[in-house]
């Protein structure tokens, strides 16, 4: 299990240099689970498309890039490209390939019942792990790619890099968050959440629902690739093992569902959250008593597991709902009850309104 | 190796598949959702057998010629009745609660993941990170005509699965319970219009779709080790055979089960024995994309 912060142990973060280090790891990495729960948004929470192999379309963003920065293959490793090109060039390349795999997937299951994509997805992302770890001259198998170059190579040296590393990640976010915004606030986005809601009537006013749904899908597998992409060079080496279902298609479903599916803002705030608590634990260990200090790893994945259910019983729409206003030339008059508000709903047994349709 | 005996290796596989298949298409033509805790149930009935044998130390001697103890006969009893129960818990807690929300079917589909990754922890937390062996007995194999090889354990899974399928037939044709489930999968509302309790019939349901699953997982662990993410590497051949035989058809997903499992196998004549686990997922596409309600039609 990669685990990005594991490293670092409580006695570390007790100095004041130690919890800035944490602290910024911490911010990159939420701010890469942000992008693919932001992606996993335009997908599920917009259009209503189940993806459960979110880690495929991550890990083949994350291996192009790879294969795009790094140089040419030398006697002990075996993979193909390795073209050099500049970091930037590699994270386009991580989009694309995300959004081909998309599509590839796309194309057999979208015009088919939601499960049978769900059900497909999860193979995709068992087989490019086989593909990966076990195909000759392709991508150095279990070996995995390593020593991926830094971003900004050269311009700043070994203390500041953090910084710089975080930074890009922050703006790459702010810049993802932007345009899923945009474009699910556009009228394309409308078209997204009428399918989501009640395909037939999408249908009947016109709309080619497959045709939306496979752009929705493409452009979710593209940021996904890009998140991807960003990881492999923050990490600086890859392998297949690393791209376990559980760390990159498990947790960050809980996320989404945490934060409210069809909100963006809720997308960023589950991947806070239960970031904060899926990386945090691991500095809690050794002031946890015995047994539970040994297994912490496996209850904080029993406690993903129940999150999931008990937002999906008791708060179907996540810690910020959507939005009911679907266009800023409407009247502010619909707002949905805040969080508060749902929650005495809940336990005074009225029913959460939940999603229906699909 | 040859291509008959890959074929019987073949024939094993695609007994456990084909039984646990079985039980998932029941599940979905009856509750309409793909269960991905399905796999994760599978382990559980690995382990809860291990409970009878291992910790609780009542294996008993060796049933020659097969290599499993006699208390395996238990261990096999309890994880089917433990997982048949466990099913049923979980519809009556999460499912249940979600249906009468009037929840899209692919909301309880997610709630299934979750069930999965608990599941999948507290196997963990119970039984440990490493793997387990029901018993150390050798299972010297029988030699057939041309020079085939196969094992008494084996002969037993193959047999107890065509067992089992021929009770399920029974069930499903031949009492009201399964006449109750045939009409609850073909339209929930008019059975229960017509005085089918049909919240009973989504328990029975479960408590057979689990004790299947419980029995697949057992067999494949007589032959393997117990594994703690054993079960979910079985979910994609599972839906593949289930969406082979067309979801909600028993037999369909027997036999999708058996096809899955041979052409898995023979499939390591051709290709390299890594690149196997690619085979049900290739069926799996080919069916979504040609006959999506699969070979023998479904229930959908």
């Amino acid at each position: 299990m990669p685990d990005l912060l594991a490293p670092l142990d409580t006695l570390y973060l007790v100095t004041l240099a130690g919890m800035t280090n944490w602290s910024v790891g911490f911010v990159t990495t939420i701010a890469i689970f942000g992008i693919v729960v932001l992606a996993m948004n335009v997908q599920w929470g917009y259009t209503g498309i189940l993806n459960f192999g979110v880690v495929a379309f991550f890990m083949v963003g994350a291996y192009t890039s790879a294969l795009l920065t790094l140089p040419p293959a030398t006697g002990f490793s075996d993979y193909i490209l390795g073209l050099e090109l500049p970091i930037l060039v590699g994270w386009a390349g991580g989009a694309v390939a995300g959004g081909v795999l998309a599509l590839l997937v796309g194309l057999p299951t979208l015009r088919l019942r939601l499960d049978f994509l769900a059900i497909a997805t999860i193979g995709v992302a068992a087989i490019l792990r086989t593909v990966a770890s076990s195909a000759d001259n392709l991508v150095n198998r279990g070996r995995g790619m390593n020593g991926l170059p830094r971003l900004f190579n050269d311009l700043v040296d070994g203390s500041d890099y953090k910084w710089v590393l975080m930074g890009t990640t922050l703006i790459t976010l702010a810049l993802v968050y932007l345009l899923v915004r945009a474009v699910t606030a556009s009228p394309w986005g409308r078209v997204l959440r009428a399918i989501r809601d009640n395909e037939a009537t999408a249908q009947a006013a016109g709309k080619p629902t497959v045709r939306y749904r496979m752009q929705a899908f493409v452009l979710g597998g593209a940021i996904m690739g890009l998140a991807g992409a960003v990881y492999a060079h923050r990490v600086g080496s890859i392998s297949p093992e690393a791209f376990s279902d559980l760390f990159g298609t498990f947790l960050p479903w809980t996320m989404l569902i945490v934060g409210g599916a069809g909100n963006n803002r809720g997308a960023v705030l589950g991947a806070l959250v239960v970031g904060f608590f899926w990386f945090g634990t691991p500095l809690i260990q050794e002031d946890l008593p015995g047994s539970l200090g040994n297994q912490v790893f496996v209850w904080r994945q029993f406690a993903i597991g129940l999150l999931v259910v008990v937002f999906i019983l008791w708060l179907p729409k996540g810690l910020l709902a959507e939005e009911p206003r679907v266009s800023r030339f409407l009247p502010r008059t619909v707002a949905g009850p805040p969080l508060l508000q749902r929650l005495r709903d809940r336990f005074r047994g009225r029913p959460a309104e939940d999603r229906s349709g699909t | 190796m040859d291509f008959v005996q890959l074929a019987i290796v073949g024939l094993l596989v695609g007994s456990v598949v084909g039984l646990g298949a079985m039980g998932l298409t029941l599940s979905f033509g009856i509750m309409k959702f793909a269960n991905f805790s399905h796999g994760d149930m599978m382990t559980l009935g690995m382990f809860l057998a291990f409970a009878v044998v291992g910790n609780m130390g009542l294996a008993g001697p060796q049933m020659a010629p097969l290599s499993i103890p006699v208390g395996l006969i238990a261990g096999v009893v309890f994880a089917a009745a433990g997982v048949a129960l466990l099913a049923a818990g979980v519809d009556r807690v999460v499912y249940r609660r979600l249906r009468r929300r009037g929840s899209a079917t692919i909301t309880m589909a997610i709630a299934s993941l979750g069930i999965a990754i608990m599941l999948r922890a507290a196997i963990q937390l119970t039984w440990g990170p490493l793997p387990a062996r029901y018993s150390t007995g050798i299972n010297p194999a029988w030699r057939l005509p041309g020079d085939l090889l196969i094992k008494p354990d084996q002969v037993l899974i193959i047999g107890l699965t065509l067992v089992l399928a021929v009770a399920l037939y029974l069930i499903m044709y031949r009492t009201r319970l399964g006449k109750a489930m045939r009409a609850t999968a073909d339209n929930a509302e008019l059975a229960d219009i017509a005085g089918i309790d049909t919240e009973r019939i989504r328990l029975a349901t479960w408590m057979i779709a689990g004790a299947l699953i419980a029995v697949a997982g057992v067999m494949f662990a007589v032959q393997a080790q117990l594994r703690f993410d054993a079960g979910f590497e079985f979910l994609l051949p599972m839906f593949a055979a289930t969406i082979l035989g067309g979801i909600g058809n028993p037999w369909g997903a027997l036999v999708g089960g058996l096809v899955v499992g041979i052409s898995q196998e023979t499939s390591t004549y051709w290709i390299p024995s890594g690149f196997k686990a690619g085979v049900p997922f290739m069926i799996l596409i080919v069916m979504l994309l040609t006959r999506p309600r699969g070979l023998f039609g479904s229930t959908f």
